[in-house]
């Protein structure tokens, strides 16, 4: 079968923080470089991020990247990489002055320089004291450095192709990256973009749960599309939860809710936070209400007619004090619950917010399988895996994890391209055919699953079995079931087999994507039998040996999933900093 | 309004933030079917407003300066109630 070919020195499939930070680094260096986007560049989930990013600049107070170093594998419980955590916390500063240059619109001190605000888990001098470390636009953070960013890729010449997705990898025998498998979305038509380099920058795949913060577009693409070409995904287990999410939309309740006497109640309306928590009540911390949450919810004290949630109720307090204390609170509980939260409870549910795992890759952005990297191939952000957020990533690093790898990787594949034969090879046709032949299926597919039911059968289980607290048996099952779900997945159908921006079509290749990962979570969290940053299971018991259920001596080392046969492998944590002592192991307390 | 245009536009709906998916969702359901070439397209230009933008007005947080798409907004924000 032929299919158009399209030629460039590099590719980059996403257009968020990470790809568009990369294309800069390729672009300005003269090189030829398409950036596939499924949207406007500055409508990815970038855009979403409002907190801020992180850099030890010291504008305000002392601080070192030594600081932040610590704070980093202190947060990601001593899973992440400390190679690749000295070169992210190092670079910092580097990049976000770069970013203010590129026109970012910081927020500043009377003085010119980059206001920073304090952020939980940013400490100085090795964990002693908060510290201001976090730069932001105002609330606009995410929104304004993909402004900066897009800007300054047009100046450079990037060719962006808008409403375009990936489909697949391609590589050839010796599993070489050769490119990509694309959809043009207003035609259906299918090209091959060919280049000596492909990043994948396709952001995280939130949307395996049935709670979560994540938009729609967040379905995981370039994870499905790496694990369908044989590579491993990495440390798949860890998620970040919110213990408050609005039931049914993901929508978060912030935490202050609780400071303000909000008070958890299940089924029976019992006030059950007294008997996991006597003196803290409902203002326990993160941990300790998600886990109780979830308890009830399994125990059958969930409410709904699926007793799937329970409910945050403010209804005793005075109207008053909820319109001035907890503005917007109202706003969404009347929008996303359909529930007046001064006259009803909210129902509320654990909320998936971020992806540590990934695709397993270096500081440099290369991906790397059995030790080594694969040829052509380079992947950042939160698809990616370097790995710097471990088992927990810590506030604002995820930004500044766009940027840093972002960059790492454009460098490295600007040294690949100037190596590299000029003219590109022949091109690999069996990924390409068993791309169209995956197309070719959803056309033909008819007596098969709805594109919904098998989304909604994936979320559920992924929420119920797999979610922010974890129970040994729940897991068990949930193996079992998500294997059934991959079934009703390989069966999915579409009624609508139209041609221009065919919506359901996309959403039903999205799928496709989004169980490769649901799969990974389920099978390497079932496996991992301790407790471990966001990995927390009710069988890891804490002993003087594991405290908190860490079991360093069994469990200090990355998970590797592996699509075929559903292997999983598993590759040291690396100890060793770049220029520093290792940051030694400890409980993670604080 | 011609399928491709109709169809992109259902496409445009899906933003980078959560709040606006889901209230464009409903929109979509509800609503969209319901309206001249005319509003759609005027639809259609909402959808270029940056998403921060677009959730503020629609939250009514802040109100949208251009007055041609207001109304459009309203009936956003109506379809949510
Ligand atoms: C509500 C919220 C608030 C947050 N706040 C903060 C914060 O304050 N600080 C912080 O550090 N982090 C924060 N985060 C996390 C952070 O925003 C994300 O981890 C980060 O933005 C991800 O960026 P990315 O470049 O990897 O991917 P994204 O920005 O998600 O971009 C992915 C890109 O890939 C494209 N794409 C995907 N699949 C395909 C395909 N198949 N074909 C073509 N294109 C494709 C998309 O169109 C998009 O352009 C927050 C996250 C959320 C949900």
């Amino acid at each position: 079968m032929s299919v158009p070919v399209r030629k460039f020195d590099a590719v980059i499939v996403g257009a968020g923080g990470a790809g568009l930070r990369a294309a800069l680094q390729l672009s300005e260096a003269g090189l030829k470089t398409a950036v596939l986007s499924k949207v406007f560049p500055t409508r990815s989930h970038t855009v979403a991020a409002q907190g801020g990013v992180s850099a030890s600049l010291g504008n305000s107070e002392p601080d070192h990247w030594h600081w932040h170093m610590y704070d980093t594998v202190k947060g990601s419980d001593w899973l992440g990489d400390q190679d690749a955590i000295e070169f992210m916390c190092r670079e910092a500063p580097n990049v976000v002055v770069e970013l203010e240059h590129f026109g970012m619109p910081f927020d500043r001190n009377a003085d010119g320089s980059i206001y920073q605000r304090p952020f939980g888990g940013h400490m100085s001098n090795f964990g002693e004291k908060p510290v201001r470390r976090a730069c932001a636009a105002a609330d606009r953070t995410g929104h304004a450095m993909l402004h900066a960013l897009y800007q300054r890729n047009v100046r450079a010449n990037t060719q962006f192709f808008v409403e375009w997705m990936a489909l697949d990898l391609v590589r050839d025998e010796q599993g070489n990256v050769q490119g990509v498998v694309a959809m043009e979305m207003e035609t259906s038509e299918v090209y091959v973009f060919q280049a000596k380099a492909t990043l994948f920058a396709t952001g995280g795949a939130g949307r395996i749960f049935a709670s979560s913060t994540n938009a729609f577009i967040n379905t995981g693409d370039g994870l499905g599309m790496a694990a369908r070409a044989g590579i491993p995904l990495e440390d798949m287990e860890f998620w970040q939860f919110h213990p408050t999410g609005v039931a049914g939309a993901g929508v978060l309740i912030t935490e202050g809710v609780r400071g303000e006497g909000g008070i958890l109640r299940n089924s029976a309306g019992e006030r059950f936070m007294e008997r996991y928590a006597p003196n803290a009540k409902d203002l326990a911390s993160r941990d300790v209400v998600s886990r109780a949450m979830v308890t009830e919810i399994n125990e059958g004290r969930g409410c709904g007619p699926n007793k799937d949630h329970v409910l945050l109720d403010i209804t005793h307090l005075d109207p008053e004090v909820i319109k001035s204390k907890l503005p917007g609170i109202r706003e969404i509980s009347i929008k996303f619950a359909n529930v007046d939260p001064i006259k009803a409870p909210i129902p509320v549910v654990p909320t998936c917010h971020y992806q540590m795992g990934g695709i397993p890759t270096n500081y440099k952005g290369e991906v790397i399988v059995d030790e080594k990297p694969v040829t052509g191939f380079y992947a950042a952000g939160e698809v990616a895996c370097a790995s710097v957020h471990g088992a927990n990533r810590l506030g604002t690093n995820s930004l500044l994890d766009l940027l840093v790898f972002g960059k790492s990787s454009g460098n490295s594949m600007i040294d690949f391209i100037k190596t590299a034969p000029k003219d590109l090879p022949v091109l690999a046709m069996a990924d390409v055919e068993r791309s169209l032949a995956r197309v070719e299926r959803l056309n033909q597919q008819s007596n098969g699953t709805q594109v919904n039911d098998a989304r909604a059968a994936m979320q559920a289980t992924m929420q119920k079995h797999c979610g922010v607290f974890r129970f040994k048996d729940m897991l068990a099952e949930g193996v079992a079931k998500i294997l059934e779900v991959e079934k009703m997945v390989k069966t999915i159908e579409i009624a609508d087999k139209s041609k221009t921006f065919n919506t359901a079509r996309l959403e039903a290749l999205e799928l496709e994507n989004l169980i490769e990962v649901a799969k990974a979570t389920m099978i390497s969290a079932d496996a991992r039998t301790e407790s471990r940053g966001a990995h927390v299971r009710d069988d890891a018991e804490d002993t003087p040996e594991r405290p908190n259920g860490r079991d360093d001596a069994n469990w200090l080392k990355h998970t590797l999933w592996h699509r075929d046969g559903n292997q999983l492998k598993y590759k040291p944590v690396t100890m060793k900093p770049l220029s520093v002592d290792t940051i030694a192991l400890k409980t993670r307390s604080y | 309004m011609d399928e491709v245009e109709l169809k992109r536009i259902l496409w445009r709906s899906r933003r980078g933030l959560l709040e606006l998916d889901l209230q464009l969702e409903r929109f979509v359901a509800e609503v969209l079917p319901t309206l001249s070439d005319t509003e759609l397209a005027l639809y259609g230009d909402v959808l270029l407003l940056p998403d921060q933008d677009f959730l503020a007005y629609v939250n009514g947080a802040s109100a949208c300066p251009d007055a041609r798409l207001e109304p459009m907004i309203e009936r956003i924000r109506a379809a949510q109630r």
